[in-house]
């Protein structure tokens, strides 16, 4: 008889450390997209407030804070990062449960943003993209949602077929940025 | 080259998926002859100047856009959403 074991996406790969830069793997609980009904974005909205106390987050943004949040996730589309999702969301919108399919990794550090601008082709500096911001766009080669959770600490989520790619992409990225020193902040 | 798409932002051309002539959009009726699905289907313009396109933010928001753009001057001229005329 098979002894089923569960394993995180990044089991085995995270936490890695390079320099003053310092990945982790996020624990996000139940993941699950919403993607509103035709005309029910706002009793939508709504109900995520009165359910979960978080707003649905305009293009571009998330809400909610550390344990559970909503964050944009494309054309009308968000996922809920944290609670089971509340059943009277279902009258407003398609849930999906997709708690298994993303891979959610914690980078942090003074030059986060110098190893980022390495891999990912939109300007992720604190000036044009602060606390809360989220964006859909690409790390190397890959489709990546990336969101701002502190002051320098970013949410990165990857398909998780792909977890190990993210880790080995951003481990070479915080290499190169620890091996320039403080020459690698200057420009952020 | 820049694409700017009206949910996300400016964004580099990478994220975005190119499908061809923005003439896609515009079907011909199921009966309005062989002429003009002969046309729909397989006659292009290739315009040097302004010229439409069906764009896909693929790895962005994954909207589709209509970009307009010059071929001369490679300005990137205006993106707007199909879903906007393409409501019904």
């Amino acid at each position: 008889m098979a002894e089923l074991l569960v394993k995180t996406p990044c089991e085995g790969l995270l936490p890695v450390e390079i320099g003053t830069v310092r990945m982790s793997e996020i624990a996000p609980g139940q993941i699950t997209s919403l993607a509103p009904f035709r005309g029910q974005g706002e009793a939508l909205s709504e109900t995520l407030k009165t359910a979960h106390g978080m707003a649905w987050p305009a293009p571009g943004r998330s809400t909610g804070r550390e344990g559970a949040r909503c964050v944009w996730f494309g054309r009308e589309q968000a996922m809920l990062l944290g609670p089971a999702p509340d059943v009277g969301l279902a009258r407003y919108a398609a849930l999906t449960d997709q708690s298994d399919a993303w891979a959610v990794v914690r980078i942090e550090g003074p030059l986060v943003e110098a190893v980022l601008a390495r891999l990912v082709p939109i300007d992720l500096r604190s000036v044009a993209f602060k606390r809360g911001h989220t964006a859909r766009t690409l790390l190397q080669h890959m489709s990546v949602s990336i969101t701002r959770i502190s002051e320098n600490a970013f949410q990165i989520m990857a398909f998780r077929s792909m977890a190990g790619t993210l880790v080995h992409d951003l481990s070479a990225a915080m290499t190169a940025v620890a091996a320039r020193g403080d020459i690698a902040g200057a420009s952020t | 080259m820049r694409i700017p798409c009206p949910i996300c932002g400016e964004r580099d051309r990478r994220e975005f998926y190119y499908q061809g002539a923005a003439v896609m959009l515009d079907r011909p009726a199921p009966d309005a002859g062989e002429a003009a699905w002969d046309s729909y289907l397989h006659l292009r313009d290739n315009p040097a100047g302004p010229t439409q396109d069906l764009w896909f933010h693929e790895a962005g928001c994954g909207a589709w856009l209509v970009v307009e753009r010059d071929t001369v001057t490679h300005e990137v001229i205006s993106a707007r959403l199909v879903e906007a005329r393409d409501a019904d």
